[in-house]
């Protein structure tokens, strides 16, 4: 079974000065469709460079990422936005949501960029809205919503895109542990009942326990090789407990 | 498109009203010092300019018009006599002193016409009439001189160059580039008032048959009469501003300030509008994230400058209209002509729009890290 994202001896190099910061050194990395990956490692260790590389936001020093079978190390700047329209949604610590439009203009806007039309997009937008259930919120200003109904908007605008691909970054780290355990089911429904790759970042030890898969990165490289190219037909939807004990 | 531009700029009011007072402010100040060295250039040439002459006869190598020297009338006559030619006058324009009655002295220009022809006669006359001039004292100035000159109102009497001057009308909006006002009054009187011969006059102005060539009748009139320049009305009066706005330090300030208001302006904006842009980075991150191409979010941004362009244009002409008539009233002009009020339109969406584009090239570079940081 092909993966929704397939990283290979991924490095990434970031130019500062004469000497230079080595942030990703050959990762090897599998996200399989209906698969919740979780991604875990301190500070500085290079979550976040890797999943904005398989974001397609960052370029690779080297190596290769693949998208729905398609390699994306090489694309120029012009053509990876519409690889990020078209495979990959984003859920945000700090949510993003556009605090100047409501809550039911920040999903359109998705859909805008879609290129669907005004009128079919606020249909559609209220329907994801009602989804996260928060239909009636449609009006509302994100700075009139709590914050787990913040991050419940920026999932459905995430799903607006309608892509296979969901790339999150510490989503519950803002948010109570009622509410964050609320978004971590949603988040795990898309991986379940939707069959979407969903990709998480996170230091939360709450939420481990829907994860299917954990990876540790230190130092820029994979802790658990072993963990991190795990064929789709072995995933638990509950890992054991030996696995989270490695975080 | 939801309207994230529009929402992004009215959003936070205290921030829109930074950026529109920003905007509000460099129209203003371009346009104050744009319409400053305009006022000036224009009054350097004004008596040129609504001569109504179509050439002007000076000695040889006169530089500008407050600097005429006299030559003999004679040649007057010489100029009628040249085929082409429908009319000629002489007039006068030289500076002198004005007596005011508390005994202190100001240096005026007297302008010297002949009052029963067209050319070079006063105009936008809000008390008494031009063929009042032709009293053996009459003098007609400028509203705006009044105080400078001490005078009161028509029928004032005076003293210019020794001789007697009753004040017979005024005029309103002639300006002067110096400090001297222009006194109009006949060509005999100005003879008096300056000490010039009888015999002599500073300037001739022509005015050229319907359906002549100005060019050809120049050039006979350089032919027949000897010792003199001819200029075109247009030629002196740019010799004059240039004179004037490049040879004297008053001119280059002016330039100076005009160039300084355009300079002060477009850094206001561009400052502006650089921090609006900023103000919403993370937003242009995320969009750029969630998969936006860059035209799409050059198109939010430019949205948005162009929108405070127009907005920040309207209030600022607003503001510039009631400057440019306050000045009327003051010794320096600002004038705001129609096709500069027009430029100044696409001078501030250029301002914006420019600014945008630095702000653009922010966003372009935007660390993907921003927008997964909390």
């Amino acid at each position: 079974m092909q993966s929704a994202i397939a990283v290979r001896q991924l490095t990434k190099k970031y130019e500062e000065g004469a000497t230079g910061t080595l942030a990703l050194r050959g990762v090897d990395l599998d996200a399989h469709a209906g698969e919740l990956l979780m991604l875990m490692g301190p500070s500085g260790s290079g979550k976040t460079t890797l999943l904005s590389i398989m974001g397609c936001i960052l370029t690779a020093t080297s190596g290769s990422v693949q998208i729905a079978g398609r390699e994306v190390v090489g694309l120029s700047e012009k053509q990876l936005p519409a690889l990020r329209l078209e495979h990959i949604g984003f859920v945000f610590q700090g949510f993003n949501l556009f605090p100047t439009l409501t809550a039911g203009e920040n999903v359109e806007l998705m859909l805008d960029l879609k290129g669907i039309s005004a009128v079919r997009a606020k249909k559609r937008a209220q329907e994801l809205l009602e989804q996260v259930g928060l239909g009636r919120k449609y009006n509302s200003f994100p700075a009139d919503l709590s914050g787990g109904q913040k991050q419940r908007v920026a999932i459905a605008r995430a799903l607006a895109g309608d892509p296979r691909i969901i790339l999150a970054d510490e989503p519950t780290a803002a948010l109570d542990s009622h509410t964050g355990r609320n978004v971590m089911e949603m988040m795990s429904d898309l991986a379940h009942k939707r069959d979407r790759a969903v990709v998480i970042v996170t230091h939360d030890s709450r939420v481990l326990n829907f994860a299917d898969r954990i990876v540790r990165i230190e130092d820029g490289a994979i802790a658990s090789p072993e963990e991190a190219q795990v064929p789709p037909g072995l995933l638990a939807h509950n890992l054991p407990q030996a696995a989270v004990g490695l975080v | 498109m939801p309207p994230l531009a529009q929402r992004n700029l009215f959003h936070d009011k205290v921030r829109l009203t930074v950026t529109l007072t920003g905007i509000v402010f460099s129209v203003v100040l371009i346009v104050v010092q744009l319409g400053l060295f305009l006022g000036f250039t224009t009054a350097t040439s004004n008596l040129i300019d609504h001569s109504g002459a179509d050439l002007w006869i000076t000695s040889k190598n006169v530089p500008y018009v407050e600097q005429g020297v006299a030559f003999s009338e004679r040649k007057l006559y010489q100029v009628r006599a040249v085929p082409g030619v429908a009319d000629a006058q002489k007039i006068i324009a030289r500076w002198t002193q004005w007596k005011r009655h508390d005994g202190g002295q100001e240096s005026v220009q007297i302008v010297g016409i002949n009052v029963d022809d067209a050319i070079e006669r006063p105009w936008n006359l809000v008390e008494g009439r031009v063929e009042d001039l032709k009293s053996p004292d009459a003098v007609i100035l400028d509203e705006l001189y009044k105080q400078k000159l001490g005078v009161s109102h028509v029928g004032e009497v005076f003293e210019i160059g020794g001789y007697r001057a009753r004040v017979v009308g005024f005029t309103r909006g002639i300006r002067s580039f110096t400090t001297s006002p222009y006194v109009f009054t006949s060509f005999k009187n100005a003879q008096d008032f300056v000490s010039l011969r009888e015999d002599q006059t500073m300037f001739i102005l022509v005015k050229v048959a319907p359906g002549a060539d100005v060019q050809q009748v120049r050039r006979d009139l350089l032919d027949h009469v000897k010792d003199v320049d001819v200029l075109t009305t247009a030629q002196f009066s740019r010799m004059t501003t240039f004179y004037w706005m490049f040879t004297t330090g008053a001119g280059v300030a002016v330039l100076i300030a005009a160039v300084l208001g355009l300079v002060v302006g477009f850094v206001v904006v561009a400052q502006t509008i650089y921090a609006t842009t900023m103000d919403h980075i993370r937003e242009f991150g995320t969009l750029k994230a969630m998969g936006a191409p860059n035209s799409y979010v050059y198109k939010v941004i430019m949205k948005q400058a162009a929108i405070s362009a127009v907005i920040g244009y309207v209030l600022g002409m607003i503001v510039s209209v009631f400057v440019v008539q306050g000045s009327q009233k003051g010794g320096a002009a600002i004038l705001m002509p129609a096709p500069m009020a027009v430029g100044m339109f696409f001078l501030t969406l250029t301002m914006c729009v420019g600014a945008a584009l630095v702000s653009i090239n922010k966003v372009t570079r935007i660390d993907p890290a921003m927008v997964f940081k909390g």
